[in-house]
C-alpha cells in the first residue's frame, strides 16, 4: 500500500482516459459501453483514492513533482501534486459521489440518442477529471488549470440541451459569471508570483515565506482569491449563474452542487487558510458575504415553485453557511458542511431528477403532489434529504450545521441569530417543497398519473446508498460535547490552524436544543401550511418579491448588462464605425484622390517631361548655389 | 584667352541646346539639340583642363597626366554610339508612325 503514491496520476488520468474514449468514439460506441467505461474509470478512481486516503491517514502528507510546467531564469513552476488530508477527504467526495452519479446517469439519460449519451458521459468524465486536477494541485497554477476546466465542463454540461436558446444563455451565463471571478483568482496569483515568487502551497504557506507579505499584501491577495471564490461557490454578488444552470441535464445539477464545481471556492479557501487567517479584514468580508448570501438565498427558496430552482437556491443558502464558517475561522467546520451537504443534495438533486422522470419533464411542483404513493422509495430518501439538510440531531446535516452555529456563536451573538433565522428559512422551504411535492393529492394531468412509476434501479440504488450516507455521515464529526472524538477535525488538524473559538458544554447543549426546537417548529409550520396544498393564484405583496428573487437579475440587467451593452453600441457605431473605419478608410481615400491629381502630372508628352526635369535642375542649381 | 570667354560659349551653346529640346517638336532636331547640350559641356571641360594644366604648380608635378582631355575622348565616343542608337530608333519611329514628332509618342500615358 504504500506504493499508492506513485499511483497518484492515475486518479485524474484515469477520467481523462474516459472522456478521450467517449468523446472520440461517440458515433460507433453503443449506449451500454459508454455507460460502463464512463462509469468504471470513475470507480477505479474512487477505489484509488480510498487507498490514498488510507495511506495518507497511516502515513501523512506527501507531494509528488512530475516535471517542470514553467521555468524561466528565476521562476519554477513544477507540475505538482499536493496529497494531504485536505485533497485526501475531497478526493473521496469526488469520486464517491462523482461515481453515484454516473451510474444513475446510465439510467437517466437512457433517452438521449447515442452519440449524445456518449458525448454527455464525456463531458461528465472531464468534468470529474478537472475537478480532480483542482483537488490535486500542488500550487496555484495547477489548481488555476482545474479551475477553469470545471468552469469549461459546466458551460458544455449546462447547455447541454443546446438547440434551446434560453438553455445556451443559461450555459454562457454561468461562463461569464465565472470569469469575473476567474480574474480575481488570476490577479491573486500574479499577486503571490510577484511578491514571493512562489505559489507553491508548501512553501507559500510556511511562516517564513507569509513574513515577506505586508498586511496590505495579504488583504489584497485573500480578498482577490475570496472574488474567485465567489464566482465559483456562487456567493453574491456573483450567485445567479447557480440557479440557471438548472438548463443541464438533473445529473449535472447533482454533479455540480454536491460534488465539485461549487465546492471548488471552499477548497481553495480552506487551503489557503495559512493566508486568510492573517487577513482579518477579508474574513469579515466573507463572514459578511456568506451570511447575507445564505439568507436570501433561504428567502428566495421559500416562493420557487420549481422543483430543482428550490434545491438550487438551497445550495447557494448552504454554500454561503461553508463561507461564514470560513470567515469566522472555523475551517474544519465548512470542509464537514461540504462533506456532509455533498450526501444530502446530491441525494435530493437525484431524487428530484427521479421525480422528473416520473412526471415527464414536468418540473412544477404546483402541478405535482401525492407522489408518496407512486415512488416510495424516492420520497423516503428525499425525506431523509431534508431531514439532514435541516439539521435534525442524529442526521448528518445537524452536525455539520451545529458546528458552524457554534463557531458563528462565538464570534458574536447577532451572527448566531441571523444564521439560525437562514437555518430556520432551510427546514422552512424543504419541507415545504417536501409536503407539496409527495404528500396530498395529485394534481398533474391524467397522462401524468398514469405515467407514474418507481424509477429503475440504477436510479434508486444511488439514491439508497446517498441516503445512507446522509443520515451517518455525520458520525465523522460528532462534537465533544456529546461523546464523540470529532475524528474529522483530528484527521485534518495537520492542515487546518482552526481558529474557532470553544464554546464549554452547556453553551453547546442549549444552542443545539434551541436550533432543534426552532426547526421542529418551523417544520411544523411548513407541515400546516402545505399538507393539502392547492395550487393557489400568483403570490402578491413580498411574495411576489421573493418569487421574483428579489428582482436581482433584474437589477443586474439594468444596473450592469444594459449600460455596458449601450457601451459597447456606442463604441460600435462611434469609434469603432465612425472613429477606427474612418480613419482606415480616409488614409485609403487620400491616397487615391492624391495619386489621381499626381496622374495629370503623366502626360505622355516628352516635351513636359523634359521641362520638368529642367525646373527640377534649376531648382537644384539655385539650392545649391544660394541655400 | 580668358577661360570666361569659353564658360560663356559653353553656356550659351549648352541653353540652345535646352530651349532646342524644350521647344521643338522634330524628334532629330531635338536629337542634335541633345547633342549640342552633349558637347557644351565637352567644352567646358577641355577649356578648364587647360587652364588647370597651364598653372606652375601642376607643370611642376611628375606624375601630371591631362586626364580631362582624354576623358572628352571618351564621351565623344560614347556620344558616337549613342548617336547611332538613337537614329536607330528615330528610324523605327518614322517607319511605325511616318513621323518623326515626338508628341505623338505619348502612349505611356496615364
Amino acid at each position: 500500500m504504500s506504493n499508492i503514491s506513485a499511483l497518484i496520476w492515475l486518479i485524474p488520468i484515469l477520467p481523462l482516459i474516459g472522456f478521450l474514449i467517449n468523446g472520440m468514439g461517440r458515433k460507433q460506441l453503443s449506449k451500454g459501453i459508454s455507460g460502463i467505461i464512463g462509469s468504471a474509470v470513475i470507480l477505479a478512481s474512487f477505489i484509488l483514492s480510498v487507498l490514498v486516503f488510507f495511506q495518507v491517514k497511516e502515513a501523512g502528507a506527501f507531494n509528488v513533482n512530475y516535471f517542470d510546467f514553467i521555468r524561466l531564469s528565476d521562476f519554477k513552476l513544477g507540475f505538482e501534486f499536493k496529497i494531504d488530508q485536505l485533497s485526501s477527504i475531497f478526493l473521496l467526495i469526488i469520486t464517491g459521489i462523482g461515481f453515484l452519479i454516473h451510474v444513475y446517469s446510465t439510467s437517466y439519460m437512457h433517452e438521449e440518442p447515442s452519440k449524445d449519451f456518449a458525448k454527455y458521459f464525456a463531458y461528465l468524465n472531464l468534468f470529474i477529471f478537472s475537478m480532480l486536477l483542482l483537488v490535486l494541485g500542488g500550487n496555484f497554477v495547477i489548481m488555476f488549470i482545474g479551475w477553469e476546466g470545471v468552469g469549461l465542463c459546466s458551460y458544455l454540461l449546462i447547455g447541454f440541451w443546446f438547440k434551446k436558446p434560453e438553455y445556451t444563455s443559461a450555459a454562457n451565463k454561468a461562463f461569464i459569471m465565472n470569469r469575473i471571478g476567474d480574474l480575481g483568482f488570476l490577479l491573486a496569483v500574479f499577486w503571490l508570483i510577484a511578491k514571493v515568487g512562489t505559489t507553491n502551497f508548501d512553501v507559500l504557506f510556511a511562516p517564513e515565506t507569509l513574513k515577506l507579505l505586508t498586511a496590505n499584501d495579504v488583504t489584497g491577495i485573500t480578498l482577490l482569491l475570496f472574488v474567485g471564490a465567489t464566482g465559483k461557490s456562487a456567493q453574491i454578488p456573483l450567485y445567479t449563474w447557480l440557479p440557471d444552470a438548472m438548463a443541464g441535464p438533473t445529473p449535472v445539477s447533482a454533479l455540480i452542487h454536491a460534488a465539485t464545481m461549487v465546492t471548488a471556492g471552499i477548497y481553495m479557501i480552506a487551503r489557503s487558510n495559512a493566508l486568510f487567517s492573517l487577513a482579518p479584514i477579508t474574513q469579515t468580508v466573507i463572514t459578511v458575504v456568506g451570511l447575507a448570501t445564505a439568507l436570501l438565498a433561504a428567502s428566495i427558496a421559500i416562493k420557487q415553485n420549481d422543483i430543482k430552482k428550490v434545491l438550487a437556491y438551497s445550495t447557494v443558502s448552504q454554500l454561503g453557511f461553508m463561507f461564514l464558517a470560513l470567515g469566522t475561522g472555523n475551517y474544519t467546520a465548512a470542509v464537514f458542511h461540504v462533506l456532509t451537504h455533498a450526501f444530502f443534495k446530491a441525494l435530493m438533486f437525484l431524487g428530484s431528477g427521479s421525480v422528473i422522470h416520473a412526471m415527464g419533464g414536468e418540473q412544477d411542483i404546483r402541478k405535482m403532489g401525492g407522489l408518496h404513493k407512486h415512488m416510495k422509495i424516492t420520497s423516503i430518501t428525499f425525506l431523509i434529504g431534508c431531514l439532514a439538510i435541516s439539521g435534525i440531531p442524529g442526521f448528518s446535516g445537524f452536525f455539520s450545521k451545529d458546528e458552524i452555529l457554534a463557531g458563528a456563536y462565538g464570534y458574536s451573538s447577532m451572527l448566531y441569530g441571523i444564521a439560525l433565522f437562514a437555518a430556520l428559512l432551510t427546514a422552512f422551504y424543504m419541507f415545504r417543497l417536501y409536503f407539496i411535492t409527495f404528500r396530498g393529492s395529485f394534481r398533474g394531468t391524467h397522462e401524468q398519473a398514469h405515467h407514474l412509476h418507481e424509477s429503475p434501479a440504477a436510479m434508486t440504488i444511488p439514491l439508497i446508498i446517498l441516503a445512507i450516507l446522509s443520515v451517518v455521515g455525520g458520525a465523522i464529526g460528532v462534537p465533544e460535547a456529546l461523546g464523540g472524538k470529532h475524528e474529522l477535525a483530528q484527521f485534518l488538524a495537520p492542515v487546518i490552524k482552526s481558529a474557532a473559538h470553544h464554546l464549554d458544554h452547556t453553551t453547546e447543549y442549549m444552542l443545539m436544543a434551541l436550533s432543534t426546537a426552532l426547526v421542529l417548529a418551523s417544520i411544523f409550520a411548513a407541515w400546516s401550511l402545505y399538507k393539502n396544498y392547492k395550487a393557489s393564484g400568483e403570490a402578491t405583496g413580498f411574495g411576489k418579491v421573493l418569487q421574483n428573487k428579489w428582482y436581482v437579475d433584474e437589477l443586474y440587467q439594468t444596473a450592469i448588462v444594459q449600460p455596458l451593452s449601450a457601451l459597447g453600441t456606442f463604441f460600435n457605431n462611434i469609434i469603432e464605425k465612425k472613429g477606427i473605419d474612418g480613419f482606415v478608410n480616409g488614409v485609403g481615400k487620400a491616397v487615391n484622390y492624391g495619386s489621381r491629381q499626381l496622374r495629370l502630372l503623366q502626360s505622355g508628352q516628352v516635351g513636359a517631361y523634359v521641362l520638368l526635369m529642367v525646373i527640377g535642375m534649376l531648382l537644384l542649381f539655385i539650392i545649391q548655389l544660394f541655400v | 584667352m580668358d577661360i570666361k570667354a569659353y564658360m560663356a560659349l559653353s553656356l550659351t551653346l549648352f541653353t540652345i541646346g535646352i530651349i532646342g529640346v524644350l521647344v521643338r517638336r522634330n524628334a532629330i532636331i531635338v536629337f542634335m539639340c541633345i547633342e549640342l547640350m552633349l558637347n557644351a559641356v565637352n567644352l567646358l571641360l577641355v577649356a578648364f583642363s587647360k587652364m588647370h594644366a597651364a598653372s606652375d604648380a601642376v607643370k611642376a608635378s611628375a606624375t601630371y597626366v591631362s586626364d580631362a582631355q582624354i576623358f572628352v575622348f571618351f564621351i565623344m565616343v560614347v556620344a558616337a554610339a549613342e548617336v547611332s542608337v538613337g537614329l536607330a530608333i528615330i528610324v523605327m519611329l518614322y517607319r511605325n508612325t511616318h513621323s518623326v514628332d515626338i508628341n505623338f509618342l505619348n502612349r505611356l500615358k496615364n
